[in-house]
């Protein structure tokens, strides 16, 4: 730390010892690292992918690298396609489900475990366990407890008589299936990150709001709420831009089926690019960009609303 | 002292940048070298057999195989579904190795690419082969490799469950014998049949053999002989006769599911031969039967030794020497037997059966079975796959009839590969 510091110092004094042109080179050397890292890790991959997806690429082009321009070819494709409407609407389903039950219960959550009561930091290890899990532990597991003749879950209706369901191979069930999954690994975040947004709100208000006789329903919708706004804002972005590219749940359980009934955008652009023996990089790159699309207009989205907010 | 820190810090920057382009560019690959300049030296071969490490019979047997040659074998073992594009990424910049062995249905799609040399060029001796197995790594009458072994399917059975039921197993040797024997099994409180029908090549490669048993082609997949096969599958399910987990199996899980003792029936493969000895029953294995009677074309399965195309030609002298050595007459047996694979050769399958009575059956069903990408298929056959898992995913999970789901599946498949 003090080296750093008294490097800093160093620069300070430059200006008088050194030409401007030096200076600049210095500033420059300093930026470097972070836009090289910029332009390697995420420019230069963003490129790629939205040149791969203006492009028709064989296996065969893929290999000499002669790809022929197709302008929004592969787009064209991708729209006409019939998993198009399918994926579209269980992508917008799973993302809008997921997130909604997820904040709801995370906030519920956060708000029980404001008040101190005894076991009450145990209980909230506890609830953070999902959050530890590797994915493909927690979605291996689920893909075992749903299963239609050996799972736990079918096993537990069966005592108290209900048929058993089919879970993961019913088209009617398997989109809910990953999406109850999807939920329980998302509320531990929704819950933390509450949770501190709680903490951060004053307790005066609290007692303030509790002397002028509101009961604790209003001062819930009333004083919380509104406070945990700008929190509940970030959280509810984050939730999203990390559910709408949610890919290895539904892989693994379901592996988007049956028939697709559980394919949304990511697990389509995976099939397309990867899932076949005959790789489409094209297609499945466009797909890919629509997922990012989706994510920006919901990025620029909180933005703006963020910006209103602080005017 | 700042005047060193100042420059140690432009030298990390500079590495920083010359890593960044090398990430950009790829271009700094460490084995750049071994595809260029020195036809002696190293020469590398690529496989799908990640288990095997260097002390391995079949490690050993690639070093046994250079210094006969004369040269030096560096040998990397890939994930076989990661290989394909390690392949074609080798391929892009003029770096592949000089011998690749790779799953059969992937041939045609590296042959496409221009990736592979034809059999002719490095001059592979394909005569012994039998050639319903070489016909997966043909296209335009040109073969691109020679397969070091196959496997198939066919029906392992519980003889517990299935003497139970009262069943025969040698009276099953058609659909309606089959199904007749899972009614019995199902009548004695046991379970049918189970196999994997997920939603990838993996479910394909297990609908085949009743898809092909039924006399359909791919090229026409809503043929009323594919409806057939398909109502087959849907019936078994309907009836309780197959577990609906189907849907969901792999060939892993179909397996723990026979492995358990309640299944009467198992469509797997060769290779858990191993594992059937494992299972503490008794079993048995019949060919999968055809819709009519007698053995169906099961889809073969299995790697093909190939020789990718290098800039400096000079290599393939060397590479001939390999792939002749990989693919003679002992070292594939040795290799079969490590894999629990079937030899390729009529004359090593007689050996394999005179060795171990049991490959009987399998050595049939490999007689039978039928490549994915023969027929002339070739990379047209993937785009009919996906169609075609879609399809009995559909009828198996009861979203569209057998002769709807195969008809849309026709409509895409006839689309894709226009």
């Amino acid at each position: 730390m003090t080296s750093h510091a008294s490097t800093l110092a160093r620069t300070r004094e430059k200006p008088r010892v050194r030409p401007a042109g030096h200076d600049r080179l210095a500033a420059w050397a300093f930026l470097a690292p972070v836009v090289v890292y910029l332009v390697a890790f995420y420019a230069y991959p963003l490129y790629r992918n939205l040149d791969l997806s203006l492009r028709h690429y064989t296996v065969r082009s893929f290999v000499r690298g002669d790809a022929p321009f197709s302008g929004l070819d592969n787009y064209r494709t991708v729209f006409a396609d019939p998993t198009f409407g399918p994926a579209l609407l269980h992508t917008l389903v799973f993302t809008v489900a997921s997130i909604a039950v997820q904040f709801a219960a995370g906030l519920a959550l956060a708000v029980f475990f404001a008040q101190h009561f005894r076991l009450s930091s145990t209980l909230r290890a506890l609830f953070l366990v999902p959050w530890l899990l590797p994915l493909i532990v927690s979605a291996s597991t689920w893909s075992w407890m749903l299963n239609s003749d050996s799972g736990v879950v079918n096993h537990a209706l069966s005592l108290v008589n209900v048929d058993a369901v089919n879970w993961l191979t019913s088209p009617d069930w398997a989109l809910a299936s990953v999406v109850i999954a999807n939920i329980w690994i998302g509320i531990p975040f929704n819950l933390v990150v509450l949770h501190s947004g709680l903490q951060a709100i004053p307790a005066e208000v609290h007692e303030a709001a509790a002397i002028d006789g509101a009961n604790g329903w209003q001062r819930f919708w009333r004083v919380t709420f509104p406070l945990l706004r700008p929190v509940s804002a970030i959280t509810l972005l984050l939730g999203l831009v990390y559910t709408l590219k949610v890919f290895d749940i539904i892989w693994i359980m379901t592996k988007g089926g049956p028939a697709d009934a559980s394919t949304t955008f990511a697990t389509w652009s995976y099939r397309l690019s990867f899932g076949n023996l005959l790789p489409e990089f094209g297609p499945g790159a466009a797909v890919g960009n629509l997922l990012i699309v989706m994510a920006l207009v919901f990025g620029l989205l909180y933005i703006r609303i963020q910006r209103r907010q602080s005017l | 002292m700042p005047s060193f820190r100042n420059s140690r810090r432009r030298l990390r920057a500079a590495v920083a940048v010359a890593l960044a382009t090398c990430l950009v560019t790829t271009g700094c690959s460490s084995e750049s070298g071994s595809g260029g300049a020195t036809p002696t030296g190293d020469y590398t071969i690529w496989d799908p057999y990640p288990q095997f490490d260097d002390s391995s019979a079949w490690v050993r047997l690639l070093t046994t195989c250079g210094t006969d040659a004369g040269v030096t074998v560096e040998r990397t073992g890939y994930d076989t579904t990661d290989l394909t594009n390690k392949a074609l990424l080798a391929a892009q910049q003029d770096n592949s190795p000089d011998v690749l062995i790779v799953d059969n249905p992937v041939v045609s799609t590296l042959a496409d690419a221009g990736v592979l040399t034809t059999t002719d060029e490095v001059k592979v001796d394909v005569a012994a082969v039998s050639p319903n197995l070489l016909a997966a790594g043909r296209i335009g009458g040109k073969s691109y490799g020679i397969p070091i072994g196959a496997n198939t399917l066919a029906l392992y059975y519980n003889k517990k469950v299935l003497d139970a039921a009262g069943v025969d197993p040698a009276t099953v040797t058609d659909w309606t014998s089959l199904t007749a024997a899972l009614t019995k099994v199902k009548t004695a409180g046991k379970k049918g049949i189970t196999f994997s029908a997920i939603g990838t090549e993996e479910g394909s490669f297990q609908f085949l053999p009743w898809f092909w048993g039924a006399g359909a082609n791919l090229t026409q997949l809503d043929s009323a002989q594919g409806v057939a096969a398909l109502t087959l599958w849907t019936d078994w399910l309907k009836n309780g006769y197959a577990p609906n987990s189907v849907l969901n199996n792999t060939q892993t899980t179909s397996w723990q599911e026979f492995a358990a003792g309640d299944f009467a029936f198992a469509e797997n493969g060769t290779w858990q031969l191993a594992n059937a000895k494992k299972t503490g029953f008794e079993y048995g294995i019949i060919p999968i039967p055809s819709q009519a009677g007698g053995t169906a074309p099961a889809p073969t399965g299995g790697e093909f030794v190939t020789a990718p195309v290098q800039s400096d030609t000079a290599r393939y002298a060397v590479t001939e020497k390999l792939v002749a050595c990989l693919t003679s007459a002992d070292n594939a047996l040795a290799t079969d037997t490590t894999l629990s694979y079937i030899a390729a050769t009529d004359a090593v399958q007689r050996t394999q059966v005179a060795d171990d009575d049991e490959l009987t059956v399998w050595v049939e069903a490999v007689k039978a079975a039928k490549g994915r990408t023969s027929d002339d298929l070739g990379t047209k056959y993937p785009k009919i796959s996906q169609p075609l898992w879609t399809a009995f995913q559909a009828a198996l999970s009861g979203s569209a009839s057998p002769a709807d789901a195969l008809k849309t599946a026709q409509t895409t498949a006839a689309a894709a590969t226009k």
